[in-house]
Parts: structure tokens; C-alpha cells; sequence
């Protein structure tokens, strides 16, 4: 009775989980300790813990959760970083009789963790907290449609990005790759929890990810400012809403799939086994119809980023905003007829690879558009290069480089020569580095002054951006020159000593890229400490012509004191050039949901059921799961959900913006 | 829209850039849920997308001819069709403001879901008894999730039901409740059409 | 300022008026494209090809009944946004099962023939 009470509370939970013969994860352990404690302790002296508790995790403002969106992405950015820089170290000396540093089952989990985190934890946290800040403030509402569901879906992703985390330190992370195939991911080949840490980080995220899009969309459709037509809208609004139609109508595939794959390590089905029936072909095939539009979901948020700079900063309006809207809409469209690229090599023959091939090289034109374009925009504009812009030159060359070596993939034939080779990885790297991270930092840049009320520092923006922009050539161009000699990805140990030299380039590549990582950080401590020079007291520092530069920077709770009514597109150029003015009395009181805790308590709950199935922990796990059911059916008997904020609180906050105004 | 905000100028008067206070947005929830419904077609999408896949692969095991019984599928079909229209009347009487009616269909729908899960339970465990289990082939793992993922979807809803029955009860039919009753409603429709895939896809061509 | 100033009834709000006479009418129209379906099959009236092509047809049209009367699906529902974002899903959900029949069945063809012995003892 006693070993059957044990299994079910600690499964397979037991002290060799923890890695003490691995040097580098114990050293890792240390820092983490360290930093962590370093942390706890500045927060318990300058007494943060309420407001933390009460402004930040419970609150339901969509400009605190884009915030801390924001956060997760950049601290999960330097986890993913560090990955990278492990693989371009080990490659650059393991040849020969040299094994490198990292044995090939560590090796094969830094290059799955590496994709998960970029990809799950970087990418789509950044993109989503910027579409999170900025929606509801470009169409003139006070918050999303759903505003507790925002707190919980942040919640539940930043509970994924957990799950990642421990498995550093207990256990171990999958070794398959970042889309897990089986049957290397079945039961039989990874019996260990590397997988099932994948799985569960991947669709407690996921979870959150797909409420979150709802919950974008119904904001768009439903909470525009009166006036605002949907021709109306900012184009980041538009790439936000297609994006977000997209994750409605995929994420629940990738969630589907991947519950396939866990019946098949949890419950013995045979969806992908080598035996009783079940293909692995199949799973390939449903991961990448989610894979696909994946890449776009990453992808159309930064090209909204590049309409509103590339028109701010060329002081004209967008060139073509009509084409750039049916462009986005048909790139979501196409997007569901070309995921068989991604595995031309399988087998399907000559007439399905024909069929796809086509489709890929279709879907290259919208984009091909939107290039024209911005070029069109800039065209016989007032250019300023501010950093953002910078970041906008620097993504329009090196896109459309891995754009063109992405039509080169699209051809079948070329494909089986490079397919899973280091051209592949060049190639993505290079349109998702060039594309959704050039596109963050120009965001960043361009909105931090909105978010913040002070500008970035300038200087160091521009050294972020000019070793990101050649350490990404320097380490990406020996890889294309590598691939097309037939170097296959995922390798941790080579014999031919000729291919040496041009991954000791690449990590040369990966040195300079970390120190314009290294610069975007100094860049955020050198601009706060510098902040009163750097402040903005206008809500509009660059001149800009959407609706999130007429409110205060920081805006207020509320956002708008008045809603807006919108008369055409670029709806605060247009009410700067017909001389609006802002109302300055006569404020009524504001309705505003609460704060919860609810979102975070049930996301933990979540949370802790992903990591007690990961052990097998069944009886915790059932608990967990019956604690979040329960803790849902109690929140909906809390109709309490909203206040107002009365009318001579939102006096003081608008005089003291017609204060800021009259000194600026 | 308030029709107290102007949005176009009035002969002759200077355009209005500002609502006057009165702005509220439309309510997004029955839209939300909506989409929320889509997304759910698409997890069953995958789930009939591997049932069409994998769904003669037998593995020198039993088939759909040799396991199912139509006519218990036909009777749970019928269960869950009733309990369909038993939430439409749910509903009429919630448009009049009928509690006592509008708990007394609900607990008929939710007696007709019971029996519907029931009968689905009767016959998994029947099947498993068998040895034509969900480890058994690719065939009956697509089966089992297929139509296991639907009567859990079926759980959830009952779950729901009963809670809304508590809060209709405590609270009446404040403007949050009669919102609530109506996406459950689409919910349980929504069961409803899928059932149709299942019963269609499932059961009747894994016969033929 | 009460709560239900915010609001709109929510009958308003739903776009749709529940009747009767609707319900009943997609409940009988349901059941005849249930029934018929069951005894095709049952009683094997029409030889199987035939047969599954009558079935997915009455699946579609009952899929189309239950939309209009149980879920009031019309194109003014949400200003139109509900029937589009059907429209939208349909679309995806076929390209989804017909591409990845189209795939797997070519993949499956593709594959190494198995030789006759090792079939036989596959486990």
C-alpha cells in the first residue's frame, strides 16, 4: 500500500533527476540561485511585493500584460541565446579527434531547447505583447474584449516557458528537435521525460496563445473608435488581425497533434508507431499544416511594425495601404497550401510536390508586394533615420536575401539536395532574424518612448543594431556556403577539417551578435538612468500619425478620456492636420474591469498539472487539475468584475497631461 | 454604436474628433465564443483528418463492421438529438423570462447528455473488455480519441450546465446569466454537429 | 451608473429570435436525415460506394440544418463576422482533410513494398 501511495504522489520523481555530474547546468543552477536571490532580496527591501502582487501579476490592463509580454521575451531570449552560442562554440572545435564540449546528448537537447524557446518563448511572446500594448490604443479603445482572459493567457505562456526553464535543472529536455518527430519522440526511442516536458510547456502555451488570438480578434472586430472603418484601421492593426486568425485556426492543430503524440507515450494508442497500424508520416504532416502558418503568425505582426516606421519616419503617408491589406489577407489565405515543403523529401512523389512547390512560390508574391511598397513610401519622403528606421533598412535587405533563398527551397528538386541541410538553417535564421527580430527592435525602439514616457538612448541603439545586423551576415553566410557543400543540421561532431574554418567564421558571426544583445541591454539601463533627458512629454515624440501618439506616454489607465471619433485613415494625422483639440474638461467617470488573481492561480494551477504529468505524478496531477476546474467554476461565481474611475480622477490625469503639453 | 456620438459633421459644422462620453462598445462575448467554437472545429478537424488516415489500418485486428452496434448508435444519436431540442426550449423560455421552465429543460438536457455519456461509457468499456482497446490498432486509437474527445466535450458541457443552473437559481436571469445560457447553447449545438461527423464518418462508413 | 446602463438586453444582443416552430422543424428535419442514413446502412439497401456518398451528403445537409435552425446561423448574426469566420473554418477544415488524404495516400503508396513472410508476422 505504502510503494503504491509513494508512486502516485512522486512517479517517476526521484533525486537522479537532478543533473550533478553535468558541470554546466551546475554552474548554470549557481547563477540562477544567485541572480534569483539578488532579485528577491531588492524586492523585499524596496517593499515591491504589493504593488507587484496587485499592479503587475492581478492586473488585467492589456498595457501591463504587453509590458510583461515583453519581459518573458527578452529574458527567455537570452536563454535561447546562450544555446545558440553553446552550438556555435562546440561546432567550431569538435572535429576530428577534438569531441567538443558537450556530449551528443546534451548537444542534441541545446539545439531542441534552442528551437523551442526561440521559436515559443522569444518570438511569440514578443509579437504578441506588442500586438497586446498596441491594439486597443490604435482603435481607439480602452482594453482588449476579454481583459481577464489576456491576464490568464499571459499567465498560462509564461507557465509554458517554466516547464522549459525546470527541465534544465530536473530532468532533461527532449533531444529530438523543436518539432519533436516521432517515432524518435515515441515512447520506445525517448522513454525519458525530455519529451513530455516538450509536450506540456508546448500545450499549457499553447492554451494561452489561442485565447489570446480570440481574444484579439473580437477586440478588432467589435471595439474600433466610431469612425474607424475597417479601411480605416492602422496597418499593425490589420497584420494583428489576420495574425490572430491565424493562431485561432491553428494553434488548436499543433494542440490536437501533439495530443496524439502523448496518448501515444501516455496511454499506449498507436497514432505514430512503427507497429499496430500507426504512421509517423501522419504526424508530420499535421505538425507542419500548424508549422506553416506559424511562420506567418511570427512574421505579420512585423510587417505591421514596418508600415507604421517606414511611414512615421518617411513623414508621408503608406504607400498602397489598400494592396498591403489584401496582400496580408491573401498571405493568411495561401498560408494553408504550402505546408508540404517543409517535407518534400518523404515521399509523396512528383505530382503532390509539384502541386506545393507551385503554392510556395505563389505566397512569395504578397510579400514581394509589400517590399514595393514601403520602397514606394520612402520614395520622395522626408526620411529620418532614428533607430527604428535603421532596423527597417537593415530588415528590408537581409528579408529579402532569405526570401530569395526561400523560392530556392520552394523548387522540389533543389530541395533534396538542401533539405536539412545548413542552407535550410541559413535560410530560416536568416528570414526569421531579419524579419520578426529586426521587426522587434524597430518596434521596441519605436514604441518604448509610448510605453514608458522617455525615448531609448540613441547611441546604443544603433551599436545594437549594427553588430546585430553583422553578426547575423558574419554567422549565417558560412552557413549557406556550408549547406551547399552538403553539411547536414544538427551535427555535433565532424571528421573533414576543411568545413572547420567557416564554422569558427560563424562563431566569430555569433560573438558579434551577442554583443549587440549585450548593447540593447546597456541601451535599457543607460536610457533609464538618463531617462529625464531622454523624456517625452508630448505622448508624440516622432511626429507619428496613428492613434496611440494621441494619448500621454505612459498613457493612462484608461487610454482615452474621450473616445476618439476617427474620419480617415492615419486618424491622429488627420486630427493634427485639421487642428482637433483635445478635450480639457467636462471628464464623466470611466467603467474599467478589476484586477484579478484568478488568471494567475489558475495558469500555475496548470502549470504544476504539467509538470506532476511530465513525472507521472498522477495523484498531484488529478489534484491539479480538479484544483483548476474548481478555481474556474469559482471565478464565474464572481460577478464583481468591474468599477469606475471617477470622473475628477480622470480630471487630475488630464490636467496633469495638459500640464506636460503646455511644458513640452 | 451610442447614437449620442456624431461621427460625420453636420452641414456647415467643424468635424467632431472626440465622443462626448456616451461611447460604450458592443459586447464581444457571443463573437468571442464564436471563434472559440472555430478553433474547436479545427482540433476535431486533426481528429477526423487521423481517423481518414488511419482508420482502416486494423493491424490484423478487429474492424468498425465487427465491433459497432448500430442500432445503440442510433439510440445515442437520438439522446443527444433530443437533448438538442430540449435546450431550444431551455431557451424559449429564458427569452420569457420563465425560470422555473427554463431549469426544468435544462435538467432534461442535461438528463439526455447523461444518458448519451452513459451509453458511450457502456460501450467503450464493452469494447475494452474485448481486447479491441485503444492500444490495439492505429484503427481504435483514432476511434477511442475521435469520439472520447467529443463525450468529453460532452462532460464539460454538463458540467457547465449544472453550474449555470446554480447561478441561474441564485441569482435569475441577470444580463451575465442569459449571455452564458446562450453560449452554452451554442456549445451544445455545436456537440451536436460534430456528432453528425462522428455518427456519419465513424460509425456508418467504418461499417461499409 | 448601474451596470445594465451598459448593456443592451440580451436579446437584443443575440441578433436572433428563438421560436418554436423553428426548433421543431430542424428537430423533424434532423431526425429524417438521421434516420435514413442508419437504415441505408443497416439494412444494406444500396451497394457501399453509393452508399457512402448518400451518407456524407445527408451529413452535410443536416450540418447545414442544425447551423440555420438550431444555431441561427444567418449572415447578419455579429454583422456578418460569424458567417465569415464559418465560411473561413470550412475552408480550412477541407483543405486540411482532403490535403492530408491526398498526402497520406501518396505517401502510403510510396513506401517500400513489404515482403509477403514479414507481413505475416507483423505483431
Amino acid at each position: 500500500m505504502n510503494m503504491n501511495l509513494s508512486e502516485s504522489i512522486f512517479g517517476r520523481l526521484n533525486w537522479e533527476a537532478i543533473p550533478y555530474h553535468e558541470p554546466i547546468l551546475v554552474a548554470t543552477f549557481a547563477g540562477v540561485v544567485l541572480g534569483g536571490l539578488a532579485v528577491l532580496a531588492l524586492l523585499t527591501k524596496m517593499r515591491l511585493w504589493g504593488p507587484l502582487w496587485r499592479d503587475w501579476i492581478c492586473s488585467i490592463d492589456h498595457k501591463k500584460i504587453g509590458i510583461m509580454y515583453m519581459v518573458l521575451g527578452i529574458v527567455m531570449l537570452l536563454r535561447g541565446f546562450a544555446d545558440a552560442i553553446m552550438m556555435r562554440m562546440h561546432q567550431a572545435v569538435a572535429f576530428g579527434a577534438n569531441e567538443g564540449f558537450l556530449p551528443p546528448h546534451h548537444y542534441d537537447q541545446v539545439f531542441t531547447a534552442h528551437g523551442v524557446i526561440m521559436i515559443f518563448f522569444v518570438a511569440m511572446p514578443l509579437v504578441t505583447g506588442l500586438m497586446n500594448y498596441l491594439v486597443p490604443l490604435q482603435i481607439g479603445a480602452r482594453d482588449v474584449a476579454f481583459p481577464f482572459l489576456n491576464n490568464f493567457s499571459f499567465w498560462m505562456t509564461t507557465g509554458g516557458a517554466v516547464l522549459v526553464m525546470m527541465s534544465l535543472f530536473i530532468g532533461e529536455f527532449a533531444k529530438t528537435g523543436w518539432l519533436a518527430y516521432p517515432p524518435l519522440s515515441g515512447l520506445l526511442a525517448s522513454p525519458d521525460v525530455g519529451v513530455d516536458y516538450y509536450i506540456w510547456a508546448l500545450q499549457v502555451a499553447g492554451v494561452g496563445t489561442t485565447l489570446s488570438g480570440i481574444n484579439l480578434i473580437a477586440t478588432i472586430l467589435k471595439m474600433r473608435a466610431p469612425g474607424m472603418k475597417l479601411m480605416n484601421m492602422p496597418v499593425f492593426t490589420w497584420t494583428a488581425l489576420v495574425t490572430n486568425v491565424l493562431i485561432v485556426a491553428t494553434f488548436p492543430i499543433l494542440g490536437a497533434t501533439l495530443a496524439l503524440l502523448t496518448g501515444d507515450r501516455y496511454l499506449g494508442t498507436n497514432f505514430f508507431t512503427n507497429d499496430l497500424g500507426g504512421n509517423p508520416m501522419l504526424y508530420v504532416n499535421l505538425i507542419w499544416i500548424w508549422g506553416h502558418p506559424e511562420v506567418y503568425i511570427l512574421v505579420l505582426p512585423v510587417f505591421g511594425v514596418f508600415s507604421e516606421v517606414v511611414s512615421t519616419f518617411s513623414g508621408k503617408r503608406l504607400f498602397g495601404y489598400a494592396s498591403m491589406v489584401y496582400a496580408t489577407c491573401v498571405i493568411g489565405v495561401l498560408s494553408y497550401l504550402v505546408w508540404l515543403h517543409h517535407f518534400f523529401t518523404m515521399g509523396s512523389g512528383a505530382s503532390v510536390n509539384s502541386f506545393f512547390g507551385i503554392t510556395t512560390m505563389i505566397i512569395s508574391i504578397p510579400t514581394g508586394a509589400k517590399i514595393f511598397n514601403w520602397l514606394f513610401t520612402m520614395y520622395r519622403g522626408r526620411i529620418r533615420f532614428e533607430v527604428p528606421m535603421l532596423w527597417t533598412v537593415g530588415f528590408m535587405v537581409t528579408f529579402v536575401i532569405g526570401g530569395m533563398t526561400g523560392v530556392m527551397l520552394a523548387v522540389p528538386a533543389a530541395d533534396f539536395v538542401l533539405h536539412n541541410s545548413l542552407f535550410l538553417i541559413a535560410h530560416f535564421h536568416n528570414v526569421i532574424i531579419g524579419g520578426v527580430v529586426f521587426g522587434i527592435f524597430a518596434g521596441i525602439n519605436y514604441w518604448f518612448p509610448k510605453a514608458f514616457g522617455y525615448k531609448l538612448d540613441d547611441f546604443w541603439g544603433r551599436v545594437s543594431f549594427w553588430f546585430w545586423l553583422v553578426g547575423f551576415w558574419v554567422a549565417f553566410t558560412p552557413l549557406y556556403v556550408l549547406g551547399l557543400m552538403g553539411v547536414t543540421r544538427r551535427m555535433s561532431h565532424f571528421d573533414d577539417p576543411s568545413l572547420q574554418i567557416w564554422f569558427q567564421i560563424a562563431a566569430v558571426g555569433a560573438g558579434l551578435v551577442a554583443i549587440g544583445i549585450a548593447a540593447f541591454l546597456v541601451q535599457l539601463v543607460v536610457s533609464y538612468l538618463r531617462r529625464e533627458q531622454l523624456r517625452d512629454l508630448t505622448g508624440d515624440p516622432w511626429n507619428a500619425r496613428t492613434l496611440e501618439w494621441s494619448t500621454a506616454s505612459p498613457p493612462p489607465d484608461y487610454n482615452f478620456a474621450f473616445t476618439p471619433v476617427v474620419h480617415d485613415t492615419d486618424a491622429w494625422h488627420d486630427m493634427k492636420q485639421r487642428g482637433a483639440r483635445r478635450p480639457t474638461g467636462g471628464f464623466k467617470p470611466i467603467h474599467m474591469p478589476k484586477n484579478t488573481a484568478a488568471g494567475f492561480v489558475i495558469a500555475m494551477l496548470a502549470t504544476a498539472m504539467g509538470f506532476a504529468l511530465v513525472w507521472h505524478m498522477w495523484l498531484p496531477a488529478a489534484l491539479a487539475f480538479a484544483a483548476m476546474v474548481i478555481a474556474a467554476i469559482v471565478h464565474t461565481f464572481n460577478y464583481d468584475r468591474d468599477f469606475h474611475i471617477p470622473a475628477d480622477e480622470v480630471t487630475r490625469s488630464e490636467d496633469a497631461r495638459t500640464r506636460a503639453l503646455a511644458a513640452a | 454604436m451610442s447614437s449620442s456620438s456624431s461621427t460625420l459633421t453636420a452641414t456647415g459644422a467643424a468635424p467632431v474628433f472626440y465622443d462626448n462620453g456616451d461611447h460604450h462598445p458592443e459586447g464581444s462575448t457571443l463573437l468571442g465564443f464564436w471563434m472559440y467554437l472555430m478553433s474547436d472545429c479545427l482540433i476535431f478537424a486533426v481528429l477526423f483528418a487521423t481517423f481518414a488516415v488511419l482508420g482502416r489500418s486494423y493491424a490484423a485486428g478487429p474492424s468498425g463492421a465487427d465491433l459497432f452496434d448500430l442500432p445503440l448508435v442510433a439510440v445515442n444519436t437520438g439522446l443527444l438529438l433530443f437533448s438538442s431540442i430540449t435546450y431550444g426550449f431551455a431557451m424559449i423560455a429564458m427569452q420569457h423570462g420563465k425560470v422555473k421552465h427554463l431549469l426544468a429543460w435544462l435538467a432534461v438536457t442535461g438528463l439526455f447528455g447523461l444518458g448519451f455519456l452513459s451509453i458511450e461509457l457502456f460501450e467503450f468499456s464493452h469494447l475494452i473488455h474485448e481486447g479491441a482497446g485503444p492500444q490495439r490498432s492505429a484503427f481504435l486509437s483514432s476511434f477511442f480519441t475521435l469520439v472520447g474527445t467529443h463525450g468529453l466535450h460532452v462532460t464539460f458541457g454538463i458540467l457547465w450546465l449544472v453550474t449555470l443552473m446554480f447561478q441561474v437559481r441564485k441569482l435569475g436571469l441577470t444580463f451575465e446569466n442569459k449571455r452564458r445560457l446562450v453560449c452554452l447553447s451554442m456549445f451544445w449545438h455545436f456537440l451536436d454537429v460534430v456528432w453528425i461527423g462522428v455518427f456519419t464518418f465513424v460509425y456508418l462508413m467504418g461499417v461499409l | 451608473m448601474s451596470a445594465a446602463h451598459d448593456h443592451h438586453d440580451a436579446h437584443g444582443d443575440i441578433g436572433y429570435h428563438a421560436t418554436l416552430k423553428g426548433y421543431a422543424t430542424g428537430f423533424v428535419l434532423s431526425v429524417i436525415l438521421t434516420a435514413i442514413p442508419f437504415w441505408l446502412v443497416m439494412a444494406k439497401v444500396l451497394p457501399p460506394d453509393a452508399t457512402k456518398f448518400i451518407i456524407l451528403g445527408f451529413a452535410a445537409v443536416q450540418v447545414v440544418v442544425h447551423m440555420i435552425y438550431f444555431l441561427h446561423m444567418n449572415a447578419k448574426v455579429e454583422g456578418g463576422w460569424s458567417m465569415l469566420a464559418l465560411v473561413f473554418t470550412a475552408i480550412v477544415v477541407v483543405v486540411m482533410l482532403a490535403g492530408s488524404i491526398w498526402v497520406m495516400y501518396h505517401m502510403n503508396a510510396n513506401m517500400m513494398p513489404v515482403d509477403p513472410h514479414a507481413m505475416r508476422n507483423m505483431p
